[in-house]
C-alpha cells in the first residue's frame, strides 16, 4: 500500500514530521519498507522554447530544434514529433534523466548525424496521459515567463510504501492508516464532511442480485450520473493517481481508482448506454466468456459471480470490469457500482482465473460492507464536481442485513498474555479511537467491533489492538530460566550428529542440496522405488523428490569437475523419500570420493581412490557411533547403480535385519550416461533410520575391562581355497576356534597365480593367541594351531599351505 | 709394585694415541679380560704377606681405577663421534612438505544448527522433527490458515498432488501441531530443518531452513517471548549487548505476533550486529493462537505461550559473512571449504560456540 504523507494528511491532522510517521506506522504493525522519493527522479525536467525548428538533413520526419531551457545558450534537440515548431512551449529533459514511462535513461546521441542534447517530452512519455501522438503543449499565457524552471513542482512526494498484513484490509485506505496513527497518538482523524448531494431523479437501471446458492454478492449500491462531461483529471487528482505508481485515465476512471485507495471502497463505473436493459448480479454457467478491462479473454467456470446484462456477462463482480460497458472519454451516463463480494468467492474465482487487481486484493481481504453508501456519496460528489451531470437516489439492492460483531471482553486477559498491565480506561480509549463502541459491564467491556475490521473475532485479537497501540516497547523481558528436564537430542538426532561429524573427519566436505532432483537422474538411483513427482516444480529438471542422495551428489561433482576439481570428496546427510505421504522419508549419509590419494606428493605413492577407502570410511564411522566393528556383516547384494562386483552391503550382525549401509563404486554406466569424466568414483550410503541403538550404552561398556600381561604369541598362516570363498567366513571360523585366546585375526596377503591352481586363492592371515591366565606353553600353541588348521579345512574346504 | 707402575705408564701412554673402538676394546680385554694384566695382579694377592697385602690392593685399585675410567671415557668419546658421523650423513630438509592429510568440512547451515540446538538445550528447549513432505492440514488448517485465506499466498507451496493435499512444508510450524498432538503439556521445544518455497531469486531458494520454537504451560506471557528470544541473539552473536526491537506483525497461528528486528551498522565494508541504527528482520513470533491450541486438544483456557520461526540461513549469513544465499545450496568445493567448519569444532555452552 503507497501513500504519500500529503495524503495522509487529508485524513489526519499531525504535527509529526515524515520521519516521525514512518517510525510510528512501524510501530504499530504497519512496517514501512520503503520510501521512494520521486520528486528526484523528476527534478531534471524544465518548462522549455523551441526557439528555430528545421527540417534535419538527412531525414523527413525529424527535426533539428534549438531549444531554450533557460541557461542563455539554447541546446540542440532532434525531435521526432509533427507538433514541434518553432515558439512552442513544452518539456524539456536533459542527458540523464529517466523517461518516467519507459524508465530509459538519456544520453547524448547522434541521430541520423545529428548530435542531440536531451529530449522534447509527449505527455504519454511523462505519465501525465496517453497522449503520445506529440510533445507536449504547454500553454504560453501560463507558462512563457517559467523558461528554465522544473515542470514538476517539487510537492515532496516521497511515497511511503507500507507493508500491510493479510489481516488488515482496513489498512488498504489510506483513512484507515490515518486512524491507526490517531489511535496511536500521532494526531487527529479527521472528521470529513461530504457536500450533500441533489439527487434529483431515481436510478432507473433496473439492478437484481439473483438469490442463488453460493450468491457471493450480498449487497450492491448504485447511483447513476447522467449528462456528464468525462475529461483529464484535474492536477490534484492526476498527482494522487500518479503518487501510486498507477496511469491516470480519465477523471471517472481515476475517481473511481481514488476512491478505493482513499476509502479502501472499491468501485465501478458502467457506460450506462452500453448496458442491454438491467444489471443482474449471478453466478456464472460454465464456458461463459467476457473481454476485461484487461484486454483479455477469460472463460468461466460454474458459479463464478458476474455482473450481467441481457445480452451477457460485463464483469467479474470485485475482480474485474468488463471492455463492453467500459467506460471511455466520450461517456455521457455513468452507473457507480459500490457492493460487497465475500471474500472466499473473490479468492477462488480469482485464482481459477489468474486475475490480480487492486480491486480483488481488497474484496479478498474484506472491505467494510457497511461503506456502500459511503463509496456512492463521494464518487457522486467528486464526479458531479469534475465532470458535472445529474445525480440520482442510490440504489441499495442486498440478499442479506449485515450485522456488526460484537464480543465481551476480559481486561484481566491483557495482563495474563502480555505480562503487563495498564488499566481500563486507557483499553477504552484506544479501542474508541480504533472504532470499537464500547460498554463497561460488571468488570467486563461488551466491544462492537467496526465493520471494517474483519479480522477482529475474538477476545485475543482485541488484545493484540491494545498492546500494538500501546508499543510493544511496553513488555517487559523476562529472563529465560536455565532448567534443563528434557534432554536435548533423542537417540536419533545424537546419532545423526555422531555421524556427520565422523563422516567430515574422514576429509569430506559436508553439501546441502535440495530435497528434490531432476528425474532423469533420480531414476537411475531408483531401484524399486515410486517416482514421486512435485506438481508445480520450480524448473523441469528440479521435478521429483530425490530417491537418493546420488543424483544431486553426483550433478554437483560434476559442476566441481568442471572447475577443475579431481580429488573430490562430499557427503550429504538428509532425507530420502520413498512415498508422498508425510513420513515416508528416511534419513541418508550419502558420501562420494572421487580421484586419487596423494596425487603429486614427493613422498607418497599416489593412488586412485578404492571401494577399501569407502569400506574404511564407513566402518570406521559406525564404530565411532558406538558400533561393534566385530559383529558387522557384509554381503555383496547391492543396488543396481554400484559396480555389481565392486560394492557390498553392511548389517549390524549376522542376522542381516536391516542393511545399514551400502558402498562400493559407482557403476562405469552410470558415468556414461551422464557423461562425467573421472578418474576413480567410490560412494557410500548409510541408513539412519536402520540403526538399532547400540545393546550397551558407552557407560556400560567402560564397566568391565579385563586385559592380559602373559605373552602373547603370533602364527601366521597361509590357506588355498575357492576364489569365490570370502575371507569374512574364513577370519570368522578362525575366531571361533577359541574366542578367549585369539585375539585377532589380521589378513596380510591375497594371492592369485604362479604356484596357485586355477580357480583358488591363497589367503595369508596372522594370528595373535593370548591367555588371560597363564603363559602359554609350546604344546598349548601346537594345539590351538592344529584346531585353527582342521576347523578351517573342515569349513571350508581350504587348504594349508606348506 | 714396579709391575704396576709399569703397566700403568705404558697403557696411560698406549691410550694417548688415535684408537678406533675395537682397538680400545682390545687394550679393555688385555687389562680386564680373564687373564688380563689387571686381573693377573688381582690372583698375586693372595701369596702376598698380610702387611703387604694392603698397601698393593690399594695401588693396585687405584691403577685399576684410573685405567678403567679412562677406557671408558674413550668408548664414550668414539661412540658420540660415530653417532654424530651418522647424524650428519641423515641431515635430511625439513622443508619438504609433510605426509599429505585431508580435512573435512562442516556446513555452515549445520553449524549453525548446532549453535542454535546448544543455546536452546541451555534454557530447557528440546529438539523435535517432522517431515518434509506434510499434510495441507498440518501446514495451513491446523495452524489457523484456512483454505482460501490469502494468508495462503504469503507461502507460494510446492504441492505433490492435483488436489493440493500433500506438499513441501512451506515453514517448520507443523512440527509444532505434531509435537502437540502427540504428547501432553507442557511443551518446550525448537524444531530445526528444511522448509520448501516455490520461489527462486537472489535473496530466495526452493528450499531454506528455519528453526521453530515453542514453549506452552500455564502463564507463558510475551514477556518470557521476549526474554528467550533477547537470550537467543545475544548468545548466539556471541555480544553482550542487543539492540532489538518487537514490531507488530501478523501470523495466522499466532495472536498477538510480532516481528523481530536487529539493530546493525555497517563497519568497513562488513555488517556489525548489536549497534548501530539500521534495522535487519530476522525472525517471526506470537502467542499462539487459541485456535490453534484447539486444533491440537489444549484448552488454550488453561493454557498459553509463545512460537517463534527463525530462519536460520540468514542467521548464518549475518553471523559469518557470507553474502549469497544461493552458494549455500551449490556445493562448490571453494566455498564449502572457505566457508565450512572443521569437525572437531562442536559448539557447546562451555568451551564456547565459536572460536
Amino acid at each position: 500500500m503507497k501513500i504519500t504523507t500529503a495524503w495522509l494528511k487529508d485524513h489526519l491532522d499531525t504535527k509529526l514530521n515524515e520521519n516521525q510517521i514512518i517510525d510510528k506506522l512501524t510501530d504499530i504493525g504497519l512496517e514501512v519498507e520503503s520510501v521512494d522519493s520521486q520528486s528526484g527522479e523528476l527534478d531534471e525536467f524544465v518548462i522549455a522554447k523551441i526557439l528555430k525548428a528545421e527540417k534535419h538533413p538527412d531525414a523527413d520526419r525529424l527535426r533539428v530544434c534549438d531549444v531554450d531551457i533557460g541557461s542563455g545558450e539554447p541546446v540542440k534537440v532532434v525531435c521526432g514529433a509533427p507538433n514541434a515548431k518553432e515558439g512552442l512551449l513544452t518539456i524539456y529533459a536533459p542527458p540523464g534523466a529517466v523517461v518516467p514511462k519507459s524508465q530509459m535513461k538519456l544520453v547524448v546521441s547522434k541521430i541520423r548525424g545529428v548530435t542531440s542534447y536531451g529530449m522534447l517530452c509527449s505527455e504519454s512519455e511523462l505519465n501525465l496521459s496517453n497522449e503520445s501522438d506529440g510533445i507536449t503543449e504547454l500553454l504560453p499565457e501560463k507558462y512563457n515567463k517559467k523558461i528554465g524552471e522544473n515542470y514538476f513542482p517539487k510537492k515532496n512526494l516521497n511515497v511511503i510504501d507500507i507493508s500491510i498484513t493479510p489481516n488488515r484490509a482496513d489498512c488498504l485506505g489510506v483513512r484507515g492508516i490515518a486512524r491507526d496513527l490517531a489511535a496511536a497518538g500521532a494526531g487527529i482523524l479527521i472528521n470529513q464532511k461530504e457536500k450533500k448531494l441533489d439527487k434529483k431523479n431515481k436510478q432507473t437501471i433496473s439492478v437484481k442480485i439473483e438469490n442463488e446458492k453460493n450468491q457471493a454478492c450480498i449487497s450492491f449500491g448504485s447511483c447513476l450520473i447522467k449528462g456528464v462531461k468525462n475529461t483529464e483529471s484535474p492536477e490534484w487528482l492526476k498527482d494522487k493517481i500518479i503518487s501510486l505508481g498507477q496511469k491516470p485515465i480519465s477523471a471517472i476512471v481515476d475517481i473511481t481508482n481514488y476512491v478505493m485507495f482513499d476509502l479502501n471502497r472499491p468501485l465501478h463505473a458502467y457506460d450506462v448506454d452500453k448496458i442491454d436493459k438491467g444489471i443482474v448480479v449471478r453466478n456464472s454457467k460454465k464456458g461463459e466468456t467476457f473481454e476485461a478491462l484487461d484486454n483479455k479473454e477469460y472463460k468461466l467456470e460454474d458459479e463464478m459471480c458476474v455482473i450481467s446484462d441481457a445480452s451477457g456477462v460485463l464483469g467479474l463482480g470485485g475482480i474485474i470490469g468488463g471492455t463492453k460497458t467500459g467506460t471511455e472519454l466520450d461517456t455521457k451516463n455513468v452507473l457507480i457500482e459500490s457492493a460487497y463480494f465475500s471474500p472466499r468467492s473473490i479468492r477462488k474465482s480469482s485464482k481459477i482465473l489468474n486475475i490480480d487487481t487492486d480491486a480483488k486484493f481488497r474484496f479478498e481481504r474484506g472491505i467494510d460492507p457497511l461503506s456502500i453508501d459511503q463509496g456512492l456519496e463521494r464518487a457522486a460528489n467528486l464526479i458531479q464536481e469534475i465532470c458535472g451531470g445529474e445525480v440520482s437516489e442510490f440504489d441499495i439492492q442486498k440478499i442479506e442485513d449485515v450485522k456488526k460483531k460484537s464480543l465481551k471482553f476480559d481486561p484481566s486477559l491483557f495482563e495474563k498474555i502480555t505480562g503487563f498491565n495498564i488499566d481500563t480506561k486507557e483499553m477504552i480509549t484506544i479501542l474508541d479511537n480504533l472504532g470499537f463502541e464500547i460498554k463497561e459491564n460488571k468488570g467486563l467491556l461488551d466491544v462492537v467491533i467496526p465493520s471494517w475490521r474483519p479480522d477482529i473475532s475474538q477476545e485475543v485479537d482485541v488484545v493484540e489492538e491494545l498492546v500494538r497501540i500501546k508499543g510493544y516497547d511496553q513488555i517487559k523481558t523476562i529472563e529465560p530460566e536455565k532448567v534443563r528436564k528434557k534432554q536435548t537430542l533423542n537417540l536419533k538426532q545424537k546419532l545423526f550428529h555422531f555421524l556427520q561429524r565422523s563422516i567430515a573427519s574422514k576429509g569430506y566436505f559436508e553439501a546441502i542440496t535440495w530435497s528434490f532432483t531432476d528425474s532423469k537422474i533420480n531414476q537411475l538411483f531408483i531401484e524399486n522405488n515410486k517416482e514421486i513427482k512435485i506438481i508445480n516444480p520450480i524448473s523441469s529438471d528440479l521435478n521429483v523428490l530425490r530417491s537418493s542422495i546420488f543424483s544431486n551428489l553426483i550433478i554437483h561433482l560434476n559442476k566441481n569437475l568442471g572447475r577443475g576439481f579431481k580429488d573430490v570428496s562430499f557427503f550429504e546427510i538428509g532425507p530420502t523419500f520413498l512415498g508422498s505421504e508425510p513420513g515416508e522419508q528416511q534419513t541418508v549419509a550419502t558420501g562420494l570420493r572421487s580421484g586419487k590419494l596423494a596425487r603429486q606428493s614427493w613422498l607418497e605413492k599416489e593412488r586412485l581412490v578404492d571401494v577399501f577407502d569407502v569400506k574404511s570410511d564407513v566402518i570406521k564411522s559406525l564404530v565411532e557411533a558406538g558400533y561393534n566393528k566385530d559383529k558387522l556383516y557384509i554381503d555383496d547384494e547391492t543396488p543396481s547403480y554400484y559396480h555389481p562386483g565392486k560394492s557390498g552391503r553392511i548389517f549390524l550382525n549376522k542376522g542381516k535385519e536391516k542393511v545399514v549401509a551400502f558402498f562400493g563404486d559407482i557403476h562405469p554406466g552410470i558415468l556414461k550416461k551422464l557423461d562425467i569424466k573421472v578418474e576413480a568414483l567410490v560412494g557410500f550410503e548409510i541408513f539412519l533410520d536402520n540403526l538399532k541403538k547400540p545393546k550397551k550404552s558407552l557407560k556400560d561398556q567402560k564397566t568391565q575391562y579385563k586385559y592380559s600381561d602373559f605373552q602373547k604369541s603370533e602364527r601366521d598362516f597361509a590357506f588355498v581355497l575357492d576364489k569365490n570363498f570370502k575371507v569374512q567366513e574364513l577370519m570368522e571360523t578362525i575366531s571361533n576356534v577359541d574366542k578367549e585366546l585369539i585375539k585377532s585375526v589380521k589378513v596380510f596377503d591375497v594371492y592369485e597365480g604362479t604356484n596357485i591352481p586355477e580357480g583358488k586363492k591363497s589367503i595369508a592371515l596372522n594370528v595373535i593367541i593370548q591367555s588371560l591366565d597363564k603363559t602359554l606353553t609350546e604344546d598349548d600353541l601346537n594345539k590351538i594351531n592344529q584346531l585353527i588348521i582342521s576347523a578351517v579345512e573342515s569349513k571350508t574346504g581350504a587348504k594349508i599351505r606348506s | 709394585m714396579s709391575d704396576i707402575k709399569k703397566i700403568k705408564d705404558d697403557f696411560l701412554l698406549k691410550l694417548k694415541e688415535n684408537l678406533d673402538l675395537n682397538q680400545v676394546n682390545q687394550i679393555k680385554t688385555e687389562l680386564f679380560g680373564k687373564t688380563g694384566l689387571i686381573s693377573s695382579q688381582f690372583k698375586q694377592l693372595g701369596k702376598l704377606a698380610e702387611d703387604e697385602r694392603k698397601k698393593f690392593a690399594s695401588d693396585l685399585n687405584l691403577v685399576k681405577n684410573e685405567l678403567e675410567n679412562l677406557i671408558t671415557t674413550k668408548i664414550n668419546d668414539i661412540e658420540t663421534k660415530e653417532i654424530n658421523k651418522k647424524l650428519e650423513k641423515e641431515k635430511i630438509d625439513i622443508t619438504l612438505p609433510e605426509r599429505p592429510f585431508v580435512r573435512g568440512k562442516i556446513h555452515p547451515v549445520s553449524q549453525v544448527i548446532d549453535e542454535i540446538s546448544s543455546i536452546f538445550s541451555e534454557i530447557g528447549f528440546s529438539v523435535e522433527e517432522g517431515p518434509d513432505v506434510e499434510n495441507e492440514y498440518n501446514n495451513f488448517t491446523a495452524l489457523n490458515t484456512p483454505d482460501n485465506h490469502p494468508a495462503r499466498d504469503m507461502h507460494d507451496t510446492f504441492y505433490l498432488d492435483d488436489a493440493k493435499k500433500l506438499l513441501l512444508r512451506t515453514h517448520t510450524s507443523p512440527v509444532q501441531i505434531r509435537t502437540m498432538l502427540n504428547d501432553k503439556p507442557p511443551f518446550k521445544i525448537i524444531a530445526p530443518g528444511r522448509t520448501y518455497r516455490s520461489d527462486s531469486d537472489q535473496t530466495h531458494t526452493p528450499m531454506f531452513h528455519q528453526v521453530e520454537g515453542l514453549h506452552i504451560d500455564k502463564n507463558i506471557n510475551m514477556g518470557h517471548l521476549k526474554g528467550c528470544l533477547n537470550y537467543f541473539i545475544k548468545e548466539f552473536f556471541e555480544v553482550d549487548k542487543i539492540k532489538m526491537r518487537f514490531r507488530p506483525s501478523h501470523f495466522p497461528f499466532t495472536e498477538p505476533s510480532a516481528e523481530v528486528d536487529i539493530g546493525y551498522e555497517i563497519k568497513d565494508g562488513k555488517i556489525v550486529i548489536g549497534e548501530g541504527d539500521k534495522w535487519l528482520e530476522v525472525l517471526g513470533c506470537g502467542m499462539v493462537h487459541p485456535n490453534v491450541l484447539k486444533n491440537v486438544k489444549v484448552n488454550p483456557d488453561e493454557f498459553q505461550g509463545y512460537a517463534f520461526g527463525i530462519g536460520i540461513d540468514r542467521l548464518a549469513m549475518l553471523k559469518y559473512g557470507i553474502n549469497d544465499l544461493r552458494a549455500f545450496f551449490d556445493c562448490d568445493y571453494r566455498w564449502l571449504n572457505h566457508f565450512g567448519f572443521d569437525p572437531i569444532d562442536v559448539p557447546t555452552n562451555y568451551r564456547g560456540l565459536s572460536r
